[in-house]
């Protein structure tokens, strides 16, 4: 199986990790906003969104529905479509759980953001297989930024 | 016919197309003809029981079926359906990942099989569901591997993974008991995987040909609970212990050598890690390992017995695990003592600010150099094979033989006619030695007695010769008769 590949800017790559910064020691989530032409997926904005879990959010993160009908109309908004969601793991490795699994959806990219004592380390991102048995890590590539619209493009 | 909103994630499932068009007089109808237009959603709607997954919302027009009546909602032609993904995940944990793992049912069979477990107040129903949904990895299955596997799997562990890449040897079987005697040669895998089915067919076996790496350690571990090492080497071991720390999995660990054995629950939450103790490994061949120094076949059973123990109380959560506990067992004298451990706060993997985040060049820390292959080219002015002694010997050349070996290793196999000096008694005694004559170093496999030639050549002794290989390869090539150990 060929490996799949995201594009992320270098302002979503430093959204990303700034926003897992600033909600540490919790876990911070947020919708991934871009194009996919059917060959290549390139994230250019990201949709910071609440963590409303309460499960506590220092291991757990929850995007509500409504929520999730916001980041697909801001989506829209900004002239792209929602490619996946992002989140952090404080004090974790950047590799999916038992519990992304268990709620994970298919087709979406996952960009997960280990954030070590505050400080954002390691970025993965992770597809669904398609018998939900568990996660294919994809390749995260890094673009440069496009002039369209400069990410983060929302706040909350 | 009601008109379904489908989201982005799930549209690859419907040809592509946001909205479909499905027929049924409620919710509930209408997503089965929904899924019955297009096959690839049903997993990802429903779980195995065939109820709605937790995270996919049902709207009717505005309001979410959960208040309305569930899947019995009716619908309308003129109704919008929507399903709306929510979004969750996070971070894992050992606790997490069990309590999120549904509960397995026991079989008839299995009732039976564990009613002495069901039946402590400690374990009961409960205790042995959680050991049927328990993931436990051992590292090597090898000496302390074999009684835990073993035992792991009579308890009822539900899923056994084991990572080596091993064949059965003969010298295994004085303690390996996951073994026998008709599987020298078998990959040690395929071995424990016949011996384990064997002994309780409800448990899963997993099995990894790998030898463990920085590469491969964290996606191994990730689907386990707990880590069980059995490894007989430094590098492995802390290799395991950091895996362990960085995934916040307990590492059931123990070692053994010779009459005595170690024991401890290390990597969990609230308690140390083997980097606590051993922030730095020992200094290479300072510390033999089983091979080299030999142990006691039942040891590893008394050890591996305890890993198991603390591996089964952590998925019971029953009892005082080995916790910033280190048993020390000395098989001897029969005596247990137990040092107390503490979190080391300066700890470079689990202290507060640790420098080790991810996982290194194992080798390179304990200052082993990777394995270099032996240089084949043997440098005819210092060595000697085995059929060139015994031709010179037959020849009748005067060469006196030097066994640089233990006396208990002597009492083994010997080459006629050789001395008997021990490695640690050469400075001492190398003087019985005529600097004049030629002199064959020999040892076990060759490697002691090249530094006991090295020793004598430095003291100006001019014919050493080291037998290459030792008496191994001299019963290979000329003396099949003599026992090898």
């Amino acid at each position: 199986m060929t490996e799949r590949r995201l594009t992320i800017t270098r302002a979503v790559d430093t959204a990303i990790r700034a926003h897992g910064q600033e909600t540490y020691p919790h876990e911070c989530c947020g919708a991934l906003v871009g194009k996919n032409d059917g060959v290549t997926a390139v994230v250019d904005a990201i949709v910071p969104l609440p963590n409303t879990t309460e499960e506590g959010p220092r291991r757990r993160f929850l995007v509500r529905p409504l929520d999730y009908r916001q980041a697909e109309k801001q989506a829209s908004v900004l002239g792209g479509e929602l490619l996946g969601f992002y989140h952090s793991h404080p004090d974790h490795p950047a590799r999916p759980s038992q519990y992304d699994l268990d709620h994970a959806w298919p087709t979406f990219a996952y960009i997960i953001v280990a954030v070590a004592e505050g400080t954002a380390r390691d970025m993965t991102v992770w597809f669904l297989k398609e018998d939900r048995s568990s996660f294919d890590e994809g390749r995260l590539h890094h673009g440069e930024n496009t002039d369209s619209h400069p990410a983060p493009a929302v706040h909350r | 016919m009601a008109k379904i909103l489908i989201p982005t994630p799930l549209r690859p499932y419907t040809d592509k197309r946001d909205a479909v068009d499905a027929s049924g007089t409620t919710i509930g109808e209408l997503l089965a003809d929904l899924t019955r237009q297009h096959e690839g959603l049903k997993a990802h709607l429903y779980n195995d029981q065939g109820k709605l997954r937790s995270f996919v919302n049902v709207y009717v027009n505005d309001e979410d079926i959960r208040y309305l009546q569930k899947e019995q909602t009716p619908v309308k032609s003129d109704d919008t359906v929507s399903i709306i993904p929510s979004v969750a995940g996070g971070a894992p944990t050992a606790e997490d990942v069990r309590s999120v793992r549904r509960q397995p049912d026991l079989t008839g069979d299995e009732y039976k099989r564990y009613s002495r477990h069901l039946i402590m107040p400690e374990v009961g129903l409960d205790g042995q569901k959680k050991l049927k949904a328990a993931k436990v990895l051992c590292i090597g299955a090898g000496g302390l591997g074999s009684p835990v596997a073993m035992y792991l799997a009579a308890a009822g562990v539900g899923t056994l993974g084991i990572v080596d890449f091993d064949t059965v040897d003969f010298s295994n079987l004085q303690r390996q008991i996951l073994h026998g005697t008709p599987d020298v040669g078998r990959p040690k895998l395929a071995s424990a995987k016949d011996r384990l089915n064997a002994l309780n067919p409800n448990v899963h076996v997993e099995t990894y040909e790998t030898a463990l790496t920085s590469e491969n350690a964290l996606q191994l571990f990730e689907p386990y609970d707990i880590i069980v090492d059995g490894t007989d080497n430094f590098p492995t071991r802390y290799l395991v212990n950091d895996a362990c720390v960085i995934l916040g999995k307990p590492n059931a660990y123990g070692s053994i050598f010779r009459f005595e054995g170690q024991a401890s629950v290390f990597a969990t939450k609230e308690g140390p890690c083997y980097r606590c103790l051993y922030p730095e490994p020992p200094p290479p061949g300072l510390v033999p390992s089983c091979a080299e120094g030999g142990v006691l076949g039942v040891l590893p059973g008394l050890l591996g017995v305890i890993q198991a123990t603390e591996a089964i109380k952590l998925i019971l959560g029953a009892g005082e695990p080995l916790i910033g506990r280190f048993l020390i067992v000395d098989a001897l004298r029969m005596k247990f003592r137990e040092l107390k451990l503490r979190k080391d706060p300066d700890c470079p993997v689990c202290g507060t600010h640790p420098t080790v985040t991810k996982l290194i060049d194992y080798e390179q820390f304990c200052g082993i150099r990777p394995a270099a292959p032996e240089p084949a080219i043997v440098n005819t002015a210092t060595d000697i094979t085995p059929t060139e002694l015994k031709q010179r010997l037959d020849r009748g050349e005067q060469l006196q033989i030097v066994d640089v070996r233990e006396p208990h290793e002597y009492q083994i196999n010997r080459i006629p006619g050789s001395t008997l000096i021990p490695l640690g008694d050469i400075p001492k005694r190398y003087n019985e030695l005529d600097p004049d004559a030629e002199l064959v170093m020999q040892c076990k496999s060759g490697k002691r007695s090249a530094q006991a030639a090295e020793f004598l050549r430095a003291q100006g002794y001019k014919h050493v010769l080291n037998l290459t290989g030792g008496i191994l390869a001299w019963i290979d090539q000329v003396d099949p008769s003599q026992p090898k150990y």
